[in-house]
């Protein structure tokens, strides 16, 4: 370790932090506008033009508020609840390459912490651990919302923890490495078409479901359902503590974003632009670009989808994770360890999704006959709906 | 059992299921699609219904109820006659008026019996329903189009009566707040000599006198 390698290190981490923190802001004003836009509205437009210095008001009032800590709470953890949030989802980034690692410049590096090889391992270790935030911060609150809103987050990431890992195994199966640089590389040196996405769509799907719960962004936000915990975990938060708790969630969605397009869909590589071969002056910039393009791209789906589709019930969440994506995941993991062993061509992965998709639609149609098989009398339930002629 | 829970026959009533899901239902990804090509509908196809306010003034309808204020006649003079109608019309008792009587000597006010001293109506207190309006026998108080009425103090938003004379001076010009009416010019409901005979507009028992048509001796003749 040289001193060298230190101030690349500060650099890098510099870099990484200052520009997480910035996007994070003006990520939330894009949210906001495109709320606004969806519900025909004009959103904020008033400070600066467009409302582009909207974030920095936002950001001035939340340090300039008075800073709230209710007398009824724990403080220890009170204050330990959004500096988790807040840490787990820093830390989480620390292992994610924002550019082509191996091309560099000697002054900063596109990851803050190169060569960890258990890569996917550390993340998920480290971003389910956010979760804790939200628990503690719940609890500390000493309020019934606060601890309602925490315990669904627990119940909600426990159980998509696991269709996450699962949805990833088949990705690292096919690379034989945890590292993301090499999921990366092992996609950029096929071209477009060695791309996770086209061979394990299903995996893709179950991890951008999965990663949507785990992040608790619509429609799984059930942690802060606004309609009925007020405002869920983060109710007895206020001025900068709550900021931190949202920080802590868009550098969660970015983290996700990241994962997303260097697992499934070619990390910086791009058809002719951006090849792994391609070393013409500023290539490395290009690189940087697609790939931050890829990620603003999954960001802006997954706001659309905030603002399409509604909240599910807790029911319906669980029963999503345990008996859709869990046994779909499982079966994802068996087809590619199958085609892995036998050497079965690589055209065999897609059908196979396709396969267990089709299936599981299948069964999800056919179960209702096997469920409700005896016939049920409505006439004799008085708890049956009743709809009434005129 | 179910007769005894619903009080309409059984024969009313229709049983209803969950409709059967088909597979691509089931898998919810039309349904998501379609929803997304909606949102994404919105924003390329941007048609906002907001009113950027300050630039934009809303285009209020022409029975809007704002800020009150006291018409003056042909010569200047207030309309009201202190007769006190208004302030026991109104619910909210906002308006408190002192009358007096109207100086004789003077050439100005040598016609009008009564005028009021003060009139003060509390904006705050206001509900802004319309009833003094209504019960204005001269058409004097009427509210205007004026909505956005701030203030620093409680007291600055006790209009008194030169106040309120000069709401009218600066809303009389305004097409949507005109002069209703000149003095000299009674309104339709001064030309019936009788009411007209009014039908029950619901069913009602024989013998109820409620249903009787009014006797013309209410109305004095002539």
């Amino acid at each position: 370790m040289s001193w060298e390698f230190f101030l690349v290190t500060l650099i890098t981490i510099g870099v990484a932090f200052g520009g997480l923190m910035g996007t994070i802001a003006y990520l939330i004003l894009v949210e906001r506008r495109l709320a606004a836009f969806i519900q025909d509205r004009y959103g904020p437009n008033r400070v600066g033009w467009a409302g582009l210095l909207q974030p920095i008001a936002d950001g001035a009032k939340f340090l300039l508020k008075e800073d709230v800590i209710p007398g009824y709470v724990n403080k220890t953890l009170y204050i330990l609840g959004p500096s988790i949030a807040v840490f787990t989802a820093m830390a989480g980034f620390a292992i994610v390459p924002f550019g082509p690692v191996d091309q560099a410049p000697s002054w900063m590096r596109f990851v803050i912490a190169p060569d960890v090889n258990i890569g996917m391992i550390y993340i998920f270790c480290v971003g389910s651990l956010g979760v804790y935030g939200v628990i503690l911060g719940g609890w500390a609150s000493n309020n019934k919302y606060s601890s309602l809103g925490s315990m669904r987050a627990s119940a909600q990431v426990v159980s998509y923890e696991i269709p996450l890992g699962m949805s990833i195994i088949g990705v690292v199966l096919m690379t034989s490495s945890l590292s993301l640089n090499d999921i990366l590389m092992h996609q950029a040196n096929q071209g477009v078409l060695g791309w996770n996405v086209w061979t394990q769509p299903l995996a893709l799907l179950i991890f951008f479901v999965s990663a949507l719960a785990e992040t608790n962004r619509l429609p799984f936000d059930l942690s802060e359902c606004e309609q009925e915990l007020v405002g869920g975990f983060h109710t007895e938060y206020s001025s900068m503590k709550f900021a931190l708790y949202f920080l802590g969630e868009y550098a969660h969605i970015i983290t996700v974003c990241f994962l997303t397009a260097i697992l499934f869909f070619g990390g910086w590589q791009f058809p002719l632009i951006a090849e792994a071969d391609s070393a013409y002056l500023g290539a490395t910039l290009v690189k940087v670009v697609v790939l931050l393009t890829k990620v603003l791209m999954i960001i802006l789906l997954i706001m659309f989808i905030r603002w399409t589709i509604p909240r599910f019930r807790f029911d319906q969440l669980m029963n999503l994770a345990w008996l859709g994506l869990i046994p779909m995941a499982a079966m994802n993991i068996l087809v590619v360890m199958t085609a892995k062993q036998f050497d079965w061509p690589i055209w065999t992965l897609p059908l196979g999704s396709l396969a267990i998709f089709v299936a599981a639609g299948l069964i999800g149609t056919s179960g209702k006959f096997i469920v409700s098989d005896q016939t049920v009398d409505f006439s004799e339930s008085p708890e049956g709906y009743v709809h009434v002629h005129s | 059992m179910a007769e005894e829970l619903t009080p309409i026959s059984n024969d009313d009533v229709v049983w209803m299921e969950e409709p059967e899901m088909g597979f691509w239902e089931s898998t919810f990804l039309p349904a998501i699609f379609s929803g997304l090509k909606n949102s994404l509908r919105h924003v390329t196809d941007f048609k906002p219904v907001t009113q950027q306010y300050p630039e934009e003034k809303p285009d209020l309808p022409l029975n809007y109820r704002g800020v009150h204020r006291l018409n003056r006649d042909d010569k200047g003079r207030v309309k009201c006659v202190a007769c006190m109608m208004c302030s026991t019309a109104c619910p909210a008792r906002c308006i408190d008026i002192v009358a007096e009587e109207a100086p004789k000597d003077d050439p100005l006010w040598a016609d009008r019996d009564k005028r009021p001293k003060s009139f003060v109506i509390d904006e705050l207190k206001c509900i802004y329903c319309g009833m003094c309006e209504e019960a204005c026998p001269v058409d004097s108080i009427e509210l205007t189009h004026i909505y956005d009425l701030t203030g620093l103090t409680r007291q600055e938003m006790k209009f008194n009566k030169e106040k309120l004379l000069e709401v009218f001076d600066q809303t009389k010009d305004n097409p949507r707040d005109p002069i209703r009416t000149h003095r000299g010019i009674l309104g339709p409901a001064s030309d019936f000599t009788s009411l007209p005979q009014v039908g029950p507009a619901t069913q009602i028992p024989q013998g109820d006198k409620a249903s009787e048509p009014v006797s013309t001796d209410v109305i004095k003749q002539g």
